[in-house]
């Protein structure tokens, strides 16, 4: 069995020692320092991906959340706009209405002294008529005319109850 | 069997240059050249590998850093942050005797890890280094090692000495371990190829066919062991800095 040939275990072992210590210092020094700087960087590289991410999702997220505050903000503002106008409008109708309803009861308050003018004269030229009908009536029966006081006296006493 | 068609052939050290330094034989031979192509390919596959060292690693650069993470994960699982300081060795321990191992899948190649000396001489170095770094981290505390924790007093004249015993064969069984799956393997590919020839090619398709089988099953064996001997050493080095 050449296993067992003692002869041979000085090379080997020679050998062995030499290129173990040389692959040894070649993976210490150059393999294994590459392999790992480039399995870190990848892993900051993720890391710092996955920070940016979610600073952009948190950034998203308050973009959104103001803009739903302003259109809640500008929603709120239209309907405070839209009651004040409707208020003003309001005012605006029953101001109107007021001095529409205050003029037509000035006409009528003008309209209705006329009337009761107009009936005074109306009554007031009665009178005179009635006086002249009496007078012509006494003057007619009686064949002579009454006194001038004494018609009007009496037509006023009549009128007057 | 001819001379140099017995099964045991594929194992025999040539050399190849003769070298002769202050009276020790460190000739370059066949061993010598599979763990330089070993060390050299090793080498090309991660060097090359991480030639660009891209965020976004191709085909090559993912195997590389796969072997990485691998050894990594393993040497975490085992042994924890404490490990850390080690992992140039594990992965070389692990490179090595996996590329080794592969190599020798070759036809016409030479298998080093199925020498007995390449072996033990690894796995003595691992059981030296690890119990000088138990002995440096713990200091004469090492000792409670061989007595664990909750054993009633009585027992120790029992237990104490099977622990020593089982301390002192871990180099045994590591070595022995690899090199023999190594051995067992590549002589029984051996002679299930000679059987082809023997049997022709009336019945010689049989072997043929479990040759093909077997070679499937070393590849896995091959890369077993390497992880069977990497994995070890790593639950030494863990005894070793946690002590059970």
């Amino acid at each position: 069995m050449p296993q067992l040939d003692v002869t041979t275990f000085a090379p080997q072992l020679v050998w062995l020692a030499i290129t173990f210590a040389a692959m040894f210092i070649i993976m210490w020094k150059i393999a294994v320092p590459k392999i790992s700087d480039a399995l870190e960087t990848r892993q900051m590289r993720l890391e710092d991906n996955l920070k940016k991410a979610e600073d952009l999702q948190r950034e998203a997220e308050a973009t959104l959340a103001s803009y739903e505050k302003a259109l809640a903000d500008a929603r709120a503002q239209a309907h405070d706009d839209i009651q004040k106008i409707q208020q003003q409008l309001q005012e605006a109708a029953a101001k109107e209405e007021a001095e529409l309803s205050d003029k037509l009861d000035a006409r009528i308050a003008e309209s209705e002294k006329a009337i009761a003018a107009e009936v005074e004269k109306a009554m007031e030229s009665v009178r005179d008529v009635a006086v002249d009908v009496a007078a012509d009536a006494i003057e007619k029966l009686t064949g002579e005319a009454p006194a001038g006081g004494k018609v009007e006296g009496a037509v006023d006493s009549v009128l007057k109850s | 069997m001819a001379e140099g068609q017995s099964p045991l052939a594929q194992f025999e050290i040539k050399t190849l240059v003769d070298i002769n330094v202050a009276g020790i034989d460190a000739s370059f031979t066949n061993s010598s050249l599979f763990m330089v192509l070993t060390v050299a390919t090793v080498t090309l596959f991660l060097v090359g590998g991480m030639r660009k060292s891209a965020l976004i690693p191709g085909r090559w650069q993912s195997m590389a850093e796969l072997s990485y993470v691998f050894i990594a994960n393993m040497l975490k699982d085992t042994v924890g942050s404490e490990g850390r300081p080690y992992f140039p060795f594990v992965f070389t321990i692990f490179m090595f005797v996996l590329v080794g191992n592969m190599w020798g899948m070759m036809p016409y190649s030479f298998t080093f890890t199925s020498h007995i000396a390449v072996t033990f001489a690894m796995a003595f170095f691992i059981f030296v280094g690890v119990t000088l770094i138990a002995i440096a981290k713990h200091k004469l505390h090492f000792l409670a090692f061989f007595m664990p924790p909750g054993v009633p007093m009585y027992m120790a004249p029992l237990l104490v000495p099977i622990e020593i015993i089982s301390y002192l064969s871990r180099p045994i069984s590591l070595s022995v371990r690899l090199f023999a799956n190594m051995l067992a393997g590549h002589t029984l590919l051996k002679v299930f190829a000679g059987f082809i020839i023997s049997l022709g090619i009336a019945a010689g398709w049989l072997p043929f066919v479990f040759v093909v089988a077997l070679t499937g099953l070393e590849f896995v064996i091959a890369f077993l062991q390497a992880f069977v001997f990497t994995i070890l050493t790593c639950l030494y080095l863990n005894d070793a800095l946690h002590l059970h």
